[in-house]
């Protein structure tokens, strides 16, 4: 992935370089079945509105979606995997955070 | 499990959330319509419409799809094969709706590959070769924006058919058309490089514009009986839309009086460019090479 602004490189009249880098986008769809925005991959765009369009035609064909979000992946902070056991390890012995002393009725999904 | 159509078999009602995790819920343009021609319409005249309409999806389809595996980028691949799959879809349920009305029963298939090209009845705008992606741009703006206005009249048409398939195909075309334009808008106002060829391509598409408004006989007919839309009522908005879009895009419409036709006739008296015949011949290469094959 290429950080910074991507059009740098390719300045007005400067036809040597026309295929800048576009930078990486993220897509997130939230599909006809509820739910959150799911992240479904990535695709590269000029700019946030053509991101849009990318992700509209590359990930909602099939009828998935009902509300795409696109993000640069430059502006993603993401966990680094060597800090996987400070950052996850220490909630793995307390069962006593989840709820389960209610009982969920049949009805309600996903929780 | 047995459907009567594949729609069904994807529809909402019928997947229990199983066996897709996305992407149900799909509906047919023509669920609960009354494909009888309605009385009172002529049917050769509407036959003749459809295969108009039908004709122009169907060769402005096959444009683009030639343009798989050439575009400047990957995305943009999918989003031109998304809109040469939507104007192929219109074409389809033109085309049948056409062998509906001639009351020949001819197919879509024999409409789109046992025709010569002086049968066709498409606009030359939509045969015409695309000499770089500004220029398919160009076209695919000019293309969708009149057909956007055409579809958007014929919703209410008397013909149940047409209605539904306008209904369907307004909601495509303003997606179609609104691509069209975010790209010219940067073609327009990008590079001192990106705004030649937009000027170029503009000019290249400008003298196949007259036709698209000027009405057939058969296109006057109709509209009278509240079936078909008159062109001749869609120049206001097409230029209204174009001007919205040259204004933000920093270009000028470059107006052309139009290229002339054989005595006056054009696309649609089946008059066609030297392009139409090579879009033809690979168009209809495999059915002609092999009669009735199915696959």
């Amino acid at each position: 992935m290429t950080g910074g602004n991507a059009l740098e490189g390719n300045v007005a009249g400067d036809t040597s370089q026309p295929r800048s880098n576009w930078p990486l986008y993220e897509v997130f769809l939230r599909s006809k079945r509820g739910l959150n925005h799911v992240h479904v991959g990535s695709l590269h765009a000029a700019d946030a509105t053509m991101a849009l369009h990318h992700a509209r035609d590359l990930y909602t064909r099939r009828n998935e979606g009902v509300s795409i979000w696109v993000v640069r992946a430059s502006d993603i902070t993401a966990s680094s995997p060597e800090e996987k056991d400070p950052f996850f390890a220490p909630s793995g012995d307390k069962v006593y955070r989840h709820p389960t002393f209610y009982e969920i009725p049949d009805t309600v999904p996903h929780i | 499990m047995g459907f009567d159509t594949a729609y069904e078999a994807i529809s909402e009602e019928h997947d229990t959330g199983h066996r897709w995790a996305f992407g149900t819920g799909f509906s047919d343009p023509l669920a609960g319509v009354d494909t009888a021609v309605p009385a009172g319409v002529d049917g050769i005249d509407l036959a003749a419409y459809c295969l108009m309409l039908g004709d122009d999806a169907l060769i402005m389809s096959h444009r683009l799809q030639q343009w798989l595996a050439r575009t400047p980028e990957l995305e943009e691949e999918t989003a031109l094969a998304n809109i040469a799959l939507d104007l192929l879809g219109q074409a389809r349920l033109l085309l049948t709706r056409a062998g509906k009305a001639e009351g020949t029963d001819r197919t879509e298939d024999d409409f789109a590959f046992d025709r010569g090209e002086r049968e066709f009845r498409n606009v030359r705008l939509a045969e015409i070769a695309d000499a770089d992606f500004a220029s398919v741009i160009a076209r695919l703006l000019v293309f969708s924006t009149w057909r956007l206005a055409l579809l958007a009249r014929l919703s209410t048409s008397a013909d149940p058919v047409l209605a539904a398939v306008a209904g369907q195909g307004v909601k495509e075309i303003t997606y179609h058309r609104d691509y069209a334009a975010q790209w010219l808008i940067r073609l327009g106002d990008g590079t001192e490089y990106s705004h030649a060829k937009a000027v170029a391509s503009l000019a290249a598409v400008a003298p196949y514009v007259t036709e698209l408004f000027t009405p057939t006989e058969t296109e006057a007919r109709l509209a009278a009986a509240g079936v078909a839309v008159n062109p001749a009522e869609l120049r206001g908005e097409f230029d209204e839309v174009l001007a919205q879009v040259m204004a933000e895009a920093g270009l000028e419409w470059p107006e052309s009086p139009g290229l002339a036709g054989v005595s006056g006739r054009t696309g649609r008296d089946g008059i066609h460019t030297e392009a139409m015949g090579y879009l033809l011949a690979e168009l209809q290469s495999v059915a002609r090479a092999l009669p009735g094959a199915t696959w």
